[in-house]
């Protein structure tokens, strides 16, 4: 894992603890604080920086960008 | 991974960039801001799937680079104190300060301990009752809420010998004195995608409103970073600067406001200097009053010398986005990451060790740099 400071990578909530969650990423599991997140839920990803949930990745967002990412793709020569 | 391997397909990368360089007429530059950023940008090659019409300037966005010398002496000062245990990120310890590094400083005898997360410090106070704990806390917005919940949890707890060198910065307001330098005639700025998780996009709405510039915050996958630039392009061949969110599967308009209550109820802004920059006017965060046991700066007495700088290096002009690295004389010669100098060449987010180590540079920009340099020369 990089360790650049502004880095936060998406990270799947498995099980929450009070201000804690156990989160996995890729088969690695890892307890992070989620006091910055109290609205997080098991199943969400989350921006997991330093240690810490910074931010729950809204996942209907992630879908609509990629829809219209897909549509510039296939459209891309029409100005 | 899910949220990170759909962002870098090349499909999709492809269709962004064909539409950019079919957009793209006025010849502009973009800044990025943050450190992440021109990482992800060189390590993609991002500038080789840009059109030449868009130039691209790295700016003071890599927290270890801004660091200025002084903060750095006194940290250096603070690790020589008996007792004391020092904790940070890793990048930190191989910064040259004026006359040492955090580096040297554990080689002599100092108990400097690389940190993952504020977490792992308290766990160090609480294991080491009899020392001080002091965690040199750099970073941007993305990083002061961890630094904030960290105090509060000591506080809680009542873990007395845990203190915080507060080194905390704030974007906008360097956004701002950049602008106000107006060295580099910037048309749009790739806006931070962390720091904005944190504090949201509407802080920046003084970017277009008061200086005409476009403002789009990014993610960090190399397709984010390029519906980023369309974006920018769009705005800026329209005429239409705004604040636009580029990567809103992270970031809302008001940002995260459990975190912001956090950074409140524990910071205030203060003046910070900046490396290359200098003093910025509420750039910075300091403790407030409330957890002023935990700030190592009214904890401990330390005297340094007057800072001083590295000779012959330009990190200030390229935290400034005045310069590349290719424009410095020690790069990659007396200044390589084995053998840093500069910060700009310790931190992986530094510009120097992002063009040292992915060399994504066009020829075209690299053809415009080496005629600056014979200019300069003559």
């Amino acid at each position: 894992m990089r360790k650049a400071m502004c880095l936060a990578i998406p990270v799947r909530v498995v099980s929450i603890d009070g201000d804690e969650a156990e989160t996995e990423i890729a088969g690695v599991r890892r307890r992070v604080s989620v006091v910055l997140t109290p609205e997080v839920r098991v199943g969400d990803y989350v921006l997991l920086h330093t240690g810490y949930a910074i931010g729950v990745v809204d996942e209907v967002e992630a879908e609509e960008t990629l829809k219209l990412l897909e549509e510039i793709a296939s459209f891309g020569e029409v100005y | 991974m899910k949220f990170i391997d759909e962002f870098q397909n090349s499909e999709l990368a492809t269709g962004l960039a064909r539409r950019i360089a079919g957009r793209s007429t006025k010849r502009i530059k973009l800044m990025e801001f943050c450190g992440g950023h021109t990482h992800a940008i060189m390590r993609h090659g991002i500038r080789r799937l840009v059109p030449e019409t868009i130039e691209m300037r790295s700016g003071p966005g890599c927290p270890v680079c801004v660091t200025a010398a002084s903060d750095l002496d006194r940290a250096i000062g603070l690790a020589h104190l008996p007792g004391v245990i020092i904790t940070t990120f890793g990048d930190m310890l191989r910064v040259p300060g004026s006359y040492s590094s955090l580096e040297l400083t554990r080689a002599e005898g100092g108990d400097i301990r690389i940190v993952y997360s504020t977490m792992d410090a308290l766990a160090i106070a609480r294991a080491n009752p009899g020392n001080s704990v002091i965690f040199v806390g750099i970073g941007f917005e993305t990083t002061a809420p961890t630094i904030a919940a960290s105090i509060v949890r000591a506080n809680q707890e009542e873990i007395d010998n845990f203190h915080v060198l507060s080194l905390l910065k704030l974007t906008p307001p360097v956004i701002k004195a950049l602008l106000d330098l107006g060295e580099v005639d910037l048309d749009g700025i790739i806006g931070p995608g962390h720091v904005s998780v944190i504090i949201g996009s509407r802080r920046y709405e003084f970017i277009p409103r008061d200086y005409g510039v476009a403002c789009v915050i990014s993610g960090f996958e190399p397709v984010d970073i390029l519906l980023c630039i369309d974006r920018l392009v769009e705005q800026i061949e329209n005429k239409q600067p705004s604040v636009e969110i580029a990567y809103s599967r992270g970031v809302r308009e008001e940002g995260n406001a459990s975190a912001q209550r956090l950074m409140d109820e524990v910071f205030e802004t203060d003046a910070a200097d900046w490396r290359g920059i200098g003093t910025v006017p509420q750039s910075g965060l300091k403790i407030r009053d409330k957890y002023s046991h935990f700030d190592a700066t009214r904890a401990f007495d330390v005297k340094v010398r007057p800072a001083r700088e590295p000779t012959g290096c330009i990190c200030g002009d390229i935290l400034r986005g005045v310069a590349t690295p290719l424009e410095c004389k020690l790069f990659n010669k007396a200044c390589t990451p084995e053998s840093p100098v500069g910060p700009c060449m310790v931190s992986s987010e530094g510009a120097c060790a992002a063009y040292h180590h992915f060399r994504g540079i066009p020829e075209p920009q690299m053809e415009q740099v080496r005629s600056r340099k014979v200019e300069q020369d003559e």
